[in-house]
């Protein structure tokens, strides 16, 4: 325990001293939600519609671009290998890193979504649902993208495969997500959406440090 | 269980021996295959009778059906030899999955074509976001991002595994996938208009359908063992056996 409250230590510390990381996904979020009123047209029926699908695309596609870092400074400087071989279980080093992680990257997307979705005229009332759906749809985000991170984190394109290998793996989080967070503005009951992201995480939990650890073991023989 | 009961399958991990297997069985199947698709396309074009719905447009189901059997089928093939790969450190296993990849992929492409050929006459558009169409085009990234990491790997025995790991993950996410989209179109549109199931179609249409799925997976065991051998030689190719081979013919 001692062992993975060093790492959380470390990695937030690290995380604190490069403050250029933790805004780049804040930045596209924000970036990713101003473009679909341009795109689209200002209207605020039109807007109140798609926000709910409009605010989750952008966190999801945000949320990828912070994955890529997640192994990769480890990676190159060779800290990696020595959490590989350090006494603290991989899995549990790599469940705790992804949280770690998810409080720098997803956590300020997830605070920063009430202020977007008044901006896309989504109801205030439902701000609630929008954010717990976000933070449990972000944690799981952050899973699936480890998987990728730690199946790339050796390769020199890894930045245009995560994508293509996470994005497929995220359509039933996006789909729960979005149907909860659109359930809610229009004044109906979310709770079965937020109940399947729920479930979704804890199988994410469950199943991936295994997948992650494997594969990290596979990147690092290489 | 005594040891003898595993000499076959610890047999079929050995390169020589596989090569030599598939060689003689990819024939049959790809002769099996030729008699069936000729049999199967003369029983579906010329012997079924038109739908009285759907006219002659019914027949593409005799590409379409097949090709979309053998997309999920060969995913479920790959997953499960990437796992007997992973577990048992079989480099063979690792092969079948690499070989058998693009293929399921192409039989999703067709799958996914054929379905939007149809779709146009029948529901008077060439995409429909319904729940299989949907779930169909996932898995094709799917595949997609399998192939696309098998080859960013420099080496190919860290790309092979790497890509099982990710068809392990994905095989979890498939039935997940395919609920959810399932669920969220039931949601966005009505009851979508479908082919009769299958209780309903008649024994004129059904015999040649079956025969056709028949024909394309005994297509489908040709290529693979065809794919696996090249598969064989191109990572055997600095073994003594393979040499041997070479000089004998």
């Amino acid at each position: 325990m001692r062992a993975l409250a060093a790492l959380v230590r470390r990695d937030l510390r690290l995380c604190f001293r490069r403050p250029g990381e933790v805004a780049t996904p804040v930045l596209f979020f924000v970036m990713v939600a101003v473009l679909f009123p341009l795109g689209l047209s200002p209207q605020p029926e039109l807007l109140a519609v798609v926000a709910p699908g409009v605010l989750w695309v952008a966190a999801l596609l945000a949320g990828l671009i912070g994955q890529e870092s997640l192994f990769k400074s480890d990676y190159e400087d060779g800290s990696l290998e020595q959490l590989l071989l350090g006494p603290a279980a991989l899995e549990l080093v790599v469940l705790t890193r992804i949280f770690t992680h998810w409080l720098t990257t997803g956590l300020p997307l997830v605070i920063l979504s009430p202020f977007l979705g008044l901006m896309l005229d989504y109801p205030v009332q439902a701000f609630g649902t929008l954010v717990l759906s976000l933070m449990l749809g972000t944690l799981i985000l952050s899973l699936l993208g480890a998987v990728g991170a730690a199946l790339t984190v050796g390769l020199r394109q890894s930045g245009m495969l995560l994508p293509i290998l996470v994005l497929p793996l995220a359509v039933p989080v996006l789909i729960f997500g979005a149907q909860g967070a659109a359930q809610a503005a229009r004044g109906e009951d979310a709770a079965a959406a937020l109940y399947l992201l729920g479930a979704l995480l804890v199988l994410g939990v469950t199943l991936v440090p295994f997948a992650v650890a494997g594969a990290l073991r596979i990147s690092l023989e290489s | 269980m005594s040891p003898s009961n595993w000499t076959w399958f610890h047999r079929l991990a050995s390169p020589p021996y596989f090569y030599r297997l598939a060689g003689r069985l990819a024939p049959w199947f790809g002769w099996a295959a030729a008699l069936g698709l000729a049999a199967g396309l003369y029983g579906g074009l010329w012997l079924a009778p038109a739908d009285y719905q759907q006219g002659d447009g019914f027949r593409i189901i005799y590409i379409h059906v097949p090709s979309a059997y053998l997309s999920m089928m060969c995913y479920m093939l790959v997953a499960g030899a990437s796992a007997i790969g992973l577990v048992w450190r079989m480099k063979l296993a690792h092969a079948v999955a690499v070989a058998a990849a693009p293929l399921g992929a192409s039989f999703t492409f067709l799958a996914l074509i054929t379905g939007s050929l149809w779709g146009k006459p029948m529901w008077g558009t060439y995409w429909v976001w319904d729940a299989r169409l949907t779930s169909e085009l996932i898995l094709l990234f799917l595949y997609l991002g399998f192939i696309a990491l098998h080859q960013a790997y420099e080496d190919p025995r860290s790309g092979e595994r790497a890509g099982a790991v990710l068809a392990l993950v994905g095989v979890v996410n498939v039935p997940i996938i395919h609920y959810s989209v399932v669920w969220w179109s039931s949601l966005h549109q009505g009851s979508t208009v479908f082919v009769g199931s299958k209780s309903d179609i008649s024994a004129s249409m059904l015999i040649p359908l079956l025969t056709m799925i028949a024909a394309f997976t005994c297509y489908f065991a040709a290529c693979l063992l065809k794919r696996i051998q090249a598969e064989i030689l191109e990572r055997e190719q600095n073994a003594g056996w393979v040499r041997e081979m070479l000089e004998q013919t």
